[in-house]
């Protein structure tokens, strides 16, 4: 197991290269300029020289190297001094700077982290946190009441898309009944309890709207797997045995159904880096997820590739958490 | 089981599927109620007198009457009428993108789970489909194949195609994942081992032994996807990938009465209330044929 | 300072009105505004978009600006200079600007005439990229004359030398601030950028890109009974419905930026009764661009879309005309803009002295005259409906446009319209980012116009056209060679047109001006080459308890924020 790990960390290096390299291949490509967003009113030949400014001049793989080498040793030292203190520590030279807004891309996912952690990282937790005892419950009372209504509410709750249900609740909780604000302030410092309690006022929606739609997909998947392993003869055994229900469902069944759960969750836990793109627009919570979108939309390459190449990392790292999982959940799976 | 069973005439496995199948309430009413929505679509237009894209300003922003049964839309269209040709899109893109998905995630995720040869590949290559930013991504596939596949099988069917491939090929990663992870389990239990040591090829192990039984992670996967591919389409559409803007489609109902939910709310509840309710008709559907494909359960 | 008392003590005897607790600065306490699209940076010149330009016109400030009815008003300067009060050197060569007495930077330094001429260095630096470099268009040099005064000379006769150091597109920014940020430097100086130091009503306090900014008051405002309000929050982000309700509906925000939204759904909102809509019109025409030449995929890439290949149906002007005289702007305008459009009949509608009047029969649909032009072309109604020529070719046109609510329902009520004179459209809609893009490799873009025809809106900085009009002159098309970029998107060309514009550049006279300007509106409207539709008006939404809105279109919207204050 030692070894498979090793061998994968050290893969992961080149894995991790190449997914850099096809997302600036794909970002070179594809249709889209850092002009773009400025009025008509400018013309071709001034449109032409910031795009110089911006080193949109030089060659491709320049471009590539230059991103590269800025990424893995001047962004690191940067941060490496931000963490200790000493400022020496950062290195001279120039850093990866977003085509917007002129200023190091490091320094703003800083500054975005907090609201996406707050909102869809809380999110995300419970979403597991209700979702694992639900998809339990549904699948050991399959066709009961309560499985039927979280079927229904999951379905229907995943199926419509947050563009339709963030307006809505915002006409329903905001503008009817007056609980919520509309506008989300990231410049709300928690320090008494009244801003604590403002700060849940405002982050109630988006995270209800993020939990409802994560809590829908982890629970399919837990009821589905249990659904499974209930009919295994090692349960009926174990029943025979004399244990008692709480010792075979929670013990033997819910841990060999966790492996399609711990994937999801797996592969979920990096899109909280990425933020929710639309949600987070809606509520202006104005995360990491509104920040990716907003640099699509302005062809800010530099940040989108950053961003990109930080979520590819995350999820290298994590399904390879979920591949050494697997093995400890169950001991037969061998990779070596 | 009682005596009579016993003495059973042999028949085919199916008609033993079918009759665990409806005894599924669930699965049947899902049924029901799924070729209810596929017939109003795609027989709906022939007999309602309205067209989907006909303009007939002097009646616009109406409310429910007998003439215009869900009323019409801001420029006087009716959208009974639309929400029938908007779901022969949705319908075909959704269920089309959700079968090709799936068998994609499918056969990637059973190749990586039994096969340790190919597994580190086809995971990395996972990893990376993972972590492309969808939307450069499918401007890149608009701005290449858009044209070349408009030309060669009309606009709408290359738009189809295009649409239908974008979402197939961003989303298949979820089930392969699943389905590997399953896998990986599933081919160290007894009875794997025993059919390998009697000398089983792989391919008859993999269809007899080790597909029926990732079956519901993967049907969880399908309804799913049905729900985000219904969606996504109308998310291309926003971007200029999907349809032509004349082309109704659910999703795109909902995202463009998004901004009248204040005064006709119905306006995207109406389309959001069957997407979901196509949604639902087909996990219930999934429901009843993954028990009725258990024998476990089957007998029961 | 005893014209002030008095003014103070006028203020203080009305007591009873509204404004008597805004003698002082501050007093009115703290100021929310929303924009859907949030500000990326404050420095306007390292970025052309309209939302920097608003947020940074808080901060900084140009010598002169227009007001809302697009007078030019002196800001900084003491006084406009002119010909008359010789200001303007009468070769038109040269103009000279003086300075208030006594500016001060917020940070207590004085603004002098070094600090003018340095902003046009910073600008005109080969390598910053400065995006207002347009302004300085033909500028020589910038003399600094003393203290307070400074010369900016052109290297031909300008008669409009109001470019340089005019409206929020170009204000004045520190010297002491930005001396290290010139050219290839520009990107490095992100404080600068962020909180630039200016002589505005506030300043930079905390600067979140793309999401949030904060302001204070500026404790060296030139004005010590102003702004009104201590501080002020410039929220971004989200979509334009939501921000309309935050102001009308809920009352969270005191203003709302253009709210693009259809009519009925901003009526709805303004009975919510905490706030209300202004508008105001500019020079902004959502227009539909006709392609003149052959945008047909069949033809090779260096032909295709460029003047070698003439367009086989719009060369001709009557299907041009029939294509026109089918649309009813009127009901276009009550769809799409109500209050906030007018039904628009020339490319340049405002302001009234280079507005022609001789176009104003658009206004009326008329299906039977396209009818018959079209068939007077030879088009003639197939079994369908839709029209053939001789050749056996259907009258079938590709129309494009950008993602947006309200240009596809102009899609399809002009698709409606057209199919009744018997010409098929096919629709297409593209994001906004790709269409505006002006990249040479997607097929997408509105320069390359791989279209029949195409929807947008455009307009001009300032008050004058010239600049504007000269965009369809002969040899500016985008195409292959120039990497598809130019500013004459439908290929017209007409050497008349070309002399009459080059006329224009060399008169001063503001009634000839506005006389040549309109006769070459007039060439391209009549000529059906731009088919103006809609002169669309910005919304805007304030809190009713936010005093002193005055909403400007020719300059930022945020133009007199000082005299913003609450009503209580």
């Amino acid at each position: 197991m030692f070894n498979y790990t090793l061998r994968r960390l050290l893969l992961a290096i080149p894995t991790v290269l190449f997914i850099a390299f096809i997302i600036f291949l794909l970002l070179e490509l594809s249709p889209g300029d850092p002009m773009s967003d400025m009025p008509l009113t400018i013309p071709p030949e001034v449109r032409e020289q910031m795009r110089l400014s911006l080193g949109l001049g030089e060659a491709w793989y320049v471009r590539f190297y230059k991103w590269l080498y800025m990424f893995t040793i001047v962004e690191p030292s940067h941060m490496l001094a931000g963490m200790t203190g000493i400022e020496s520590l950062a290195l001279e030279g120039q850093r990866i700077i977003s085509f917007q807004t002129r200023s190091p891309v490091a320094d703003i996912i800083a500054q975005r982290m907090p609201q996406t952690l707050w909102v869809v990282g809380l999110s995300y937790i419970f979403g597991i946190l209700i979702s694992v005892p639900i998809g339990v419950y549904s699948a050991y009372r399959q066709y009961s009441w309560f499985d039927q209504a979280g079927t229904f509410v999951s379905m229907v709750g995943f199926s419509l898309p947050t563009f339709f249900t963030g307006p809505l609740l915002m006409l329903i909780f905001s503008i009817w009944l007056g609980w919520f604000p509309i506008i989300y302030d990231t410049t709300l410092i928690v320090d008494s309890f009244s801003d604590f309690l403002l700060q849940l006022r405002q982050m109630a929606m988006p995270v209800f709207v993020l939990t409802l739609y994560n809590a829908a997909q982890i629970t399919r998947f837990m009821r589905a797997s249990m659904l499974d392993n209930m009919t295994q003869d090692y349960v009926r055994t174990a029943r025979a045995k004399g244990m008692t229900e709480k010792v075979v469902v929670l013990l033997h069944v819910l841990r060999n159904s966790m492996i399609p759960v711990v994937t999801v969750i797996a592969l979920g836990i990096p899109t909280i880096f990425t933020g929710a793109i639309i949600t987070e627009n809606i509520f202006r919570v104005n995360g990491l997820g509104q920040l990716l979108i907003t640099a699509i939309y302005a062809s800010d390459f530099p940040m989108v590739l950053t961003l990109s190449v930080v979520f590819a990392i995350l999820i290298v790292a994590f399904n390879l958490i979920a591949d050494i999982l697997y093995a400890v959940l169950d001991p037969r799976i061998r990779y070596d | 089981m009682t005596d009579t069973s016993a003495f059973r005439p042999p028949r085919n496995q199916w008609w033993d599927v079918w009759d665990q199948f409806k005894t599924h309430k669930g699965a049947l009413v899902g049924s029901v109620v799924f070729i209810a929505i596929v017939l109003f679509c795609f027989v709906g237009p022939y007999l309602w007198p309205h067209e989907a894209t006909y303009i007939n300003i002097r009646a616009r922003n109406q409310g429910f009457s007998l003439e215009h049964p869900m009323g019409t839309d801001q420029l006087g269209r009716d959208i009974l009428a639309r929400m029938m040709k908007g779901g022969q899109v949705s319908l075909a893109v959704g269920v089309v993108a959700m079968v090709l998905s799936v068998f994609l995630g499918t056969l990637i995720g059973v190749a990586a789970g039994y096969f340790r040869r190919v597994d580190g590949l086809l995971m990395r290559m996972t990893d990376l489909f993972l972590a492309l930013p969808l939307l450069p991504l499918l401007l890149v596939m608009s701005m290449l194949f858009r044209q070349p596949l408009s030309t060669a099988f009309g606009v709408e069917v290359g738009m189809f195609l295009l649409i239908v491939t974008a979402i197939a090929l961003t989303s298949w990663m979820r089930t392969a994942r699943v389905v590997r992870g399953d896998v990986l389990a599933l081919k160290e239990r007894e009875y794997v081992l025993a059919a390998r040591s009697i000398g089983t090829p792989p391919r008859r192990l993999i269809i007899r032994h080790i597909l029926p039984n990732v079956l519901s992670p993967v049907m969880v996967s399908a309804t799913l996807m049905l729900a985000t591919a219904i969606i996504t389409e109308s998310a291309l559409s926003f971007l200029g990938l999907g349809f032509p803007p004349d082309f109704p489609t659910w999703g795109r109902l909902v995202a463009d009465g998004v901004d009248y939910l204040q005064q006709y709310p119905s306006r995207s509840m109406l389309p959001g209330a069957l997407i979901s309710l196509v949604v639902l008709s087909v996990n219930y559907i999934g429901d009843g044929l993954r028990d009725a494909l258990d024998p476990r359960i089957r007998g029961r | 300072m005893t014209s002030r008392m008095s003014l103070l003590g006028a203020a203080a005897a009305l007591a009873l009105t509204p404004f008597a607790a805004m003698a002082e600065r501050g007093a009115s306490g703290h100021l929310n505004m929303v924009y859907w699209q949030a500000p990326s940076i404050m420095n306007p010149y390292l970025s052309g978009g309209t939302k920097e330009q608003e947020a940074s016109s808080i901060v900084l400030e140009p010598l002169a600006r227009y007001n809302e009815n697009g007078e030019l008003v002196a800001w900084l300067a003491e006084s406009i200079p002119t010909v008359e009060n010789g200001g303007v050197a009468a070769d038109l060569m040269s103009i000279t600007w003086r300075l208030r007495e006594g500016l001060v930077w917020s940070d207590g330094t004085p603004v002098t005439s070094a600090d003018v001429a340095f902003t046009a260095e910073y600008c005109m630096h080969p390598e910053g990229g400065c995006a207002q470099l347009r302004n300085f268009n033909g500028v020589e040099g910038v003399d600094v004359v003393d203290e307070r005064t400074v010369t900016v000379r052109f290297g031909a006769p300008t008669p409009v030398p109001y470019g340089p150091f005019v409206s929020a597109n170009s204000p004045i920014i520190q010297r002491a601030q930005f001396e290290n940020c010139l050219g290839p430097r520009a990107p490095e100086c992100t404080d600068a950028n962020f909180s630039p130091i200016g002589t505005g009503a506030f300043r930079v306090t905390d600067f979140r890109p793309n999401d949030v900014i904060q302001f204070e008051a500026n404790p060296n405002y030139r004005d010590p009974a102003l702004p009104h309000f201590a501080t002020v929050t410039l929220k971004g982000g989200g979509d334009a419905a939501s921000a309309g309700r935050a102001v009308m509906e809920t009352g969270e925000m005191d203003y709302a930026w253009n709210l693009q939204l259809a009519p009925d759904v901003i009526a709805t909102m303004a009975q919510g009764g905490r706030g209300a809509p202004i508008s105001a019109f500019g020079t902004l025409v959502e227009r539909i661009e006709m392609n003149l030449t052959d945008p047909s995929a069949d033809l090779p890439a260096d032909v295709r879309s460029t003047r070698a290949a003439p367009h086989p149906v719009l060369s001709d002007i009557r299907v041009r005309e029939a294509l026109s005289r089918a649309i009813d702007r009127e009901l276009l305008v009550e769809i799409g803009y109500g209050t906030a459009g007018r039904p628009a009949c020339n490319l340049v509608p405002n302001p009234p002295i280079f507005a022609s009047e001789a176009n104003d029969n658009c206004l009326v649909q008329d299906l039977d005259r396209a009818r018959a032009l079209l068939d007077e072309a030879g088009w003639t109604p197939g079994a369908d409906g839709i029209r053939v020529n001789a050749e056996g070719r259907r009258l079938v046109l590709d129309y494009q446009t950008s993602t947006n609510a309200v240009r596809q329902d102009f899609q399809a009520l002009i698709q409606q319209w057209w199919r009744e004179i018997g010409v098929e459209a096919n629709l297409r809609n593209i994001n906004a980012s790709v269409f505006f893009g002006g990249d040479p490799g997607s097929p997408d873009t509105f320069q390359k116009f791989y279209a029949d025809v195409e929807m947008y809106a455009n307009n001009f900085t300032g008050t004058d056209p010239q600049n504007y009009l000269g965009a369809l002159r002969c040899g500016l098309e985008p195409r292959p060679e120039t990497q598809w970029q130019g500013e004459n998107i439908n290929r017209f060309c007409d050497p008349a047109y070309d002399a009459l514009h080059a006329e224009l550049t060399q008169t001063a006279n503001i009634e000839e001006r506005g006389r040549i300007a309109r006769q070459l509106n007039d060439i391209l409207v009549q000529n059906f080459v731009v088919v103006p539709l809609v002169d669309r008006g910005r919304v805007d939404a304030h809190a009713n308890s936010l005093g002193g809105v005055r909403l400007n279109v020719w300059d930022s919207g945020l133009w007199n924020i000082a005299e913003w204050h609450r009503i209580q």
